[in-house]
């Protein structure tokens, strides 16, 4: 063109340029989907589309039609733009729905690929016991099980003739003299630990333990036990009564205590056999009327051990002046806990190792 | 120990309380409720009849009799009976029409044998008092007609029966439970001992003791002209078949009467069949003794015999023998009661596996001054039951012995209990127990009266007593106000401080002690190696293995199934001298034998796909261990050398944790194949393990039992051999009967606890790009990837963040004998971008150290 005077062109009429915008944005909401928005956005918004062809010729008017012109063109492109964007997204969103719908799965499908595993509730439960204890400051201490006769019975205060030591009860290691057992209790740990330790000594000992028992519903030859030993200055059975009813109130909830009646061991004097009231029922099925209790079995009381003041004799025999240090001492069956805190009712169930058993208790009893 | 409620209302003015009422405060008191039994609560209706005139019913298979009987009513009541042994005028039990007999059986009027039986003439049986009887029960002919058989007879009762633990001797007798049951209602006690004996400088039979220590009071008193025929009275045979007895004979009744009254063990002799004196004393050489059971034992050098110029006559205390027992011809009666170490007695009853009523209150400790008094008892018991004399003589021999005296300071029970029960309340509880209570350290120190305790006394304690020990028990030292504290002789378990101490506390109330949880020391919680354990079995069980808990009872088919050639160390097992299976008398020695048969129990319910894991001791006795480990002195802290004899003679028992594992590890389904288990997850265990211990596994290739030679890894930590992992031999698979491939792995914990790595410790995390090379390297088949990885790592040097191998091929282009790894090497600097020269000169060190120490090269080169 070599005219180079400013003239007013076509596509900058007033008109042309309402047209063009009407046509955009009837284009961009008639295209369904974002390839049409592709192509439509090229042919209305591109560089050789009518608006931005006109905005080109802006700079070819007369100064004083400038403003004006690109006032007008300025506003037609912010509308066809907006509208892109507002079509753009809304195509986007639609595809985005399709697409996520034909993606969709079936959630409820099984994925036990790689099975869990678990640990034996024995084991976790003594765990949970000696925690308890460990947060009040004890330590567990451990020993060995096939031991020596002298730890096991007679610096425990149990008399070479005393009934336990028979065969009948206790195994022993060939010959029958040979001064060594599979230890019937887990207090021969009570011994090592005085041996071993400065004094005060608070030691929780959970272990294995082996008696002559044929397997059965409720006996099994080799079985689990906790022990407890405090020795210290000024210790009472006030301190022992306090100590298990606070782990009765750990391990089964506040509120629950103990409660002791007088009984008869070598290695405590004196001694107590150690009740727990039931957690379930806490008591009220022993009231005639009320609803019974299983766990219970409706007595209000649960038989959970023994418990009572180290015998004197059994510090002397671990060179601990009884005139400055006094003790107390008590245990418990793993098995039989399992048995009332988890409805487990045949124990043999506990040693046989079928994983229908193990698995429910997965980590942690 | 089963009391009738009736028995004891006999000596302790109890008020009106149920057996359970009673039964509580026993339990409170430490004589524990085993069961409570009511009998002749439901008999109702049952009256003294008189026998006014029998019919003989004739035609029936058996005699049946229509009698006429007067019950105080209007008129007689005509009953038939089939019994024959009463006759007119007789006075029976007659259970009348609406009647209610023992076990809830209603007796009303019915025809029978053409008559109508208006009621029923009772026998024992019917009445709940014998187990059977042959005939009719007939009653003493001065009792009222009409009135209440059940009142007469006193058939209503409750027997307690209690769990008498072995310090309590004493409560095995109706004297010991009524002394606690009139403490525990603070109830006056009348004790049944306390008879007048007749005072006379005659003997009766000739008797000596021949071992002091076997006895220390023997006493023998004579009934003459007793009638042999005559029964037990129906109370008596009541008495004892409720308090668990069977009764025998009025001789044998009246023994054990006696006996379950006061606690005494007697013994009875036909005085005719004895010869010369009777000598306590020791078995000889020897020996035998056909007892009243018919048993013919050999005796032992220390049993304790009762014997006369014939040899043995009874083991004392324990049973007698045949040849001189109580016959139906019997009419000169030598009674026996004894005072016998409780130790000796034990002893024989063990030995001879032989428990009686008598043998079992002997080793529980019997009072020693009650032969005298239960002598007494019984033979006027049996004049009264059977005529004849009572001769007034008496054999009494005594080995003198000291009383036990126990100063312990008044507040001794307080310090114990953790209370304040105040001087009185001490005083007067040891009271009840029926102790004497002297004020300062009077008579004796403490030391020397718990010392001077007799056999009897130590024996029941069951400890060896000695000057030091009490010495050391003594807790009166630095106390102003001291109890001097006799126990009864009929507590010999009463020794030491502490037992006065839980006098008080149990007759005071258990349930008054209060609860105040003690202040102990800051502890120092877990120690690593318990860490340790709980990590592994958290680690193993996230990584899929169930834990068991297998009995670590093994056989020698064990080993043998596991391949162990005869001499490998894990064949030198601890037996036991009384397994609970003759097959299986070892200890383990290794953990797999409980795992496996575990896995094969799961197999056989059904679950193929297992994955067990077990942590626990093993038992590992020394080649040179002492086969006998000392038992050492009770009275004093064992010096350091005893303590290591016995830690000498034990066998080793490290912590092992092992695995089985069959079936697949990863399962199949739906989203396809699974995974079968492998050698190499069985490695994998053990990194597990190791990673959780901080310790570096060094795995190589081995060949050990019950491995397959081919897949077996030796595991090491700390250049220490640690366990083995891989698939197991076929032959063991086959032995076992487990699944085929069946894998396992067995670790050490306690060699990985020793290594103790302390914290671990960062690395540092670069930000600058990572650079990665592959290099794939051919090398003979043989050569363990481990050791090229370990060269790979050494030539890469510092710059190398990471290697891992991420194909392994064997075929043609590998070439013959040969496999080519592929590896990807990621490089990376702290502190710069590497550049491509750096790390393809890291990667080229690489292939070269790998190349001159395993000959690799790379493939394609």
């Amino acid at each position: 063109m070599s005219n180079y005077d400013p003239v007013e062109v076509t596509p900058l009429h007033a008109d042309e340029v309402a047209r063009a915008q009407t046509d955009a944005l009837a284009a961009i909401a008639a295209a369904g989907d974002l390839d049409e928005l592709k192509q439509v956005r090229l042919a209305h918004a591109g560089d050789r589309s009518p608006i931005a062809l006109a905005n080109r010729e802006i700079g070819a008017l007369p100064p004083q039609a400038r403003a004006e012109a690109g006032k007008r063109i300025g506003a037609a492109r912010k509308a066809v733009g907006e509208a892109l964007a507002a079509r753009q997204a809304e195509l986007e969103a639609e595809r985005d729905a399709r697409v996520l719908v034909e993606e969709t799965v079936d959630v409820t499908l099984p994925w036990d690929r790689a099975p869990r595993g678990a640990r034996h509730p024995l084991t976790t439960l003594q765990e949970r016991i000696a925690d308890a204890f460990v947060a009040m400051g004890y330590e567990v201490a451990e020993g060995p099980e096939l031991e020596a006769e002298w730890f096991n019975f007679d610096a425990l205060n149990i008399a070479p003739d005393h009934p336990a030591r028979s065969e009948h009860d206790t195994f022993f290691v060939e010959s029958v003299d040979s001064g060594k057992v599979l230890r019937t209790q887990t207090s021969p740990v009570q011994i090592r630990a005085l041996l071993d330790r400065e004094l005060p000594v608070y030691v929780i000992s959970p272990g294995k333990v082996f008696r002559t028992d044929e397997l059965d519903a409720t006996h099994t030859p080799v079985f689990h036990q906790v022990e407890g030993l405090a020795v210290d200055e000024g210790l009472t059975m006030a301190h022992l009564k306090g100590t298990l009813d606070r782990f009765a109130e750990v391990m089964f909830g506040e509120g629950i205590r103990t409660r002791f009646r007088p009984n008869y061991f070598p290695f405590t004097e004196p001694s107590a056999e150690m009740d727990l009231m039931c957690f379930v029922c806490r008591g009220t099925s022993a009231v005639q009327g009320n609803p019974p209790c299983r766990t219970c079995k409706s007595e209000g009381w649960i038989e959970w051990g023994g418990c009572g003041m180290v015998n004197p004799r059994v510090l002397v025999a671990c060179g601990v002046d009884p005139r400055r240090y006094s003790g107390f001492a008590f245990g418990m069956g793993i098995e039989r806990t399992l048995m009332f805190r988890h409805n487990a009712e045949d124990m043999r169930d506990m040693i046989e190792g079928d994983v229908r058993f193990t698995l429910p208790f997965g980590m942690e009893v | 120990m089963k009391v009738p409620l009736s028995w004891l209302r006999e000596y302790v003015d109890l008020p009106a309380v149920t057996a359970h009422e009673v039964a509580d405060k026993l339990t409170a008191a430490g004589l524990k409720l085993e069961s409570i039994v009511s009998h002749g609560h439901e008999i109702k209706n049952v009256v003294v009849g008189e026998v006014l005139d029998i019919e003989e019913l004739p035609g029936f298979k058996k005699p049946i009799r229509y009698c006429q009987v007067e019950v105080g009513e209007a008129a007689p009541r005509g009953i038939v009976c089939g019994a024959v042994n009463f006759s007119v005028g007789d006075r029976v039990p007659v259970a009348l029409p609406g009647s209610v007999l023992p076990g809830g059986f209603e007796i009303g009027a019915r025809k029978t044998y053409g008559r109508v039986s208006d009621g029923m003439i009772c026998s024992e049986a019917e009445l709940g008092v014998a187990e059977s009887s042959p005939g009719i029960l007939v009653l003493d002919p001065d009792v009222p007609i009409g009135a209440d058989v059940v009142e007469l007879l006193r058939l209503r009762d409750d027997v307690i029966e209690l769990e008498v633990t072995p310090d309590l001797g004493y409560a095995l007798s109706v004297r010991g439970v009524a002394r606690e049951t009139a403490t525990a209602f603070g109830v006056p006690f009348r004790d049944p001992a306390d008879l007048d004996l007749p005072a006379s400088a005659e003997t009766a039979y000739p008797a000596s003791i021949g071992d002091p220590a076997a006895c220390d009071r023997f006493v023998l008193r004579e009934v003459s002209g007793f009638d042999p025929a005559a029964p037990s009275p129906l109370w008596l045979r009541l008495r004892l078949s409720r308090a668990g007895m069977r009764p025998v004979s009025a001789a044998v009744d009246v023994t054990n009467y006696v006996m379950l009254e006061l606690g005494q063990p007697l013994h009875a002799f036909d005085r005719a069949k004895l010869t010369g004196e009777i000598v306590v004393r020791r078995a000889e050489p020897g020996e035998t003794l056909e007892a009243i059971d018919h048993v013919t034992r050999e005796l032992h050098p220390e049993d304790i015999l009762i014997t006369d110029e014939s040899g043995p006559i009874s083991m004392a205390g324990t049973m007698g023998g045949v040849h001189t027992e109580i016959s139906g011809s019997t009419t000169e009666v030598v009674i026996e009661a004894a005072h016998f170490s409780a130790t000796g007695i034990a002893r024989m009853s063990r030995r001879h596996n032989l428990v009686s009523e008598a043998s079992k209150r002997f080793e529980r400790g019997v009072d020693r001054e009650l032969p005298l008094y239960a002598s007494w008892r019984a033979a006027r018991l049996l004049v009264e039951i059977g005529g004849g004399t009572a001769l007034p003589g008496v054999t009494h021999v005594e080995v003198p012995v000291e009383p036990v005296r126990i100063t312990i300071p008044a507040d001794h029970p307080d310090r114990v209990a953790g209370m304040t029960y105040g001087r009185q309340t001490v005083i007067r509880h040891l009271e009840q127990v029926g102790c004497t209570v002297a004020a300062g350290a009077e008579g004796a120190e403490g030391g020397e009266g718990a010392d001077s305790g007799g056999p009897a006394a130590s024996a029941a304690t069951g400890t060896v007593t000695g000057g030091d020990l009490s010495g050391r028990l003594d807790v009166s030292a630095g106390s102003d106000d001291l109890l001097t504290v006799t126990p009864p002789t009929w507590r010999p378990d009463l020794t030491d401080p502490n037992d006065l101490a839980e006098e008080v506390i149990r007759l005071e109330g258990y349930d008054k002690l209060p609860s105040v949880l003690p202040a102990a020391p800051a502890g120092g919680g877990l120690t690593e190696s318990q860490r340790l354990r709980r990590r592994v079995g958290r680690g193993l069980a996230a990584a899929g293995f169930v834990e068991v808990l297998a009995y670590p009872f093994i056989g020698e088919r064990d080993f043998d199934d596991l391949l162990l050639p005869a001499g490998d160390d894990r064949r030198r097992a601890a037996r036991l001298a009384n397994p609970i299976s003759e097959d299986e008398p070892l200890m383990r020695t290794t953990l797999l034998p409980g795992l496996l048969k575990t896995l094969v129990r799961n197999v056989g319910r059904g679950f193929g796909d297992v994955a067990l894991f077990e942590s626990g001791l093993v038992y590992l006795p020394g080649a040179d261990a002492p086969a006998v480990t000392p038992v050492l002195a009770v009275d004093r802290r064992p010096t350091a050398e005893e303590l290591a004899s016995i830690g000498a003679s034990l066998p080793a028992q490290p912590a092992r944790v092992a695995v089985v594992l069959a079936g697949e590890f990863e399962r199949s389904g739906w989203w396809g194949a699974g995974r079968a288990a492998t050698w190499a997850d069985a490695v994998e265990a053990a990194r597990l393990v190791a990673r959780e211990a901080r310790a570096e596994l060094t795995v190589e290739a081995a060949a050990a039992e019950p491995w397959h030679p081919g897949r077996c890894a030796a595991l090491r930590a700390g250049g220490e051999l640690a366990g083995y992992a891989g698939e197991l031999h076929p032959r063991v698979v086959e032995a076992f009967g487990l699944p085929p491939r069946t894998c396992a792995m067995e670790l050490d914990l306690d060699v990985l606890a020793a290594l103790r790595p302390g914290p671990a410790q960062t690395v540092p995390v670069s930000s600058y790009p990572v650079a990665t090379q592959d290099v794939a390297l051919i090398v003979p088949v043989g050569t363990p990837v481990a050791d090229v990885e370990s060269a790979l790592r050494e030539g890469a040097g510092e710059l190398l963040e990471s290697i891992r191998l991420f194909d392994v091929y064997t075929g043609e282009q590998a070439g013959e004998g040969n496999k080519s790894l592929a590896y990807t090497l990621r490089f990376r600097a702290a502190d710069r971008t590497l550049t491509v020269e750096e790390t393809t000169a890291a990667r080229d060190e690489a292939v070269s150290v790998a190349a001159e120490r395993l000959g690799a090269r790379l493939r394609g080169a």
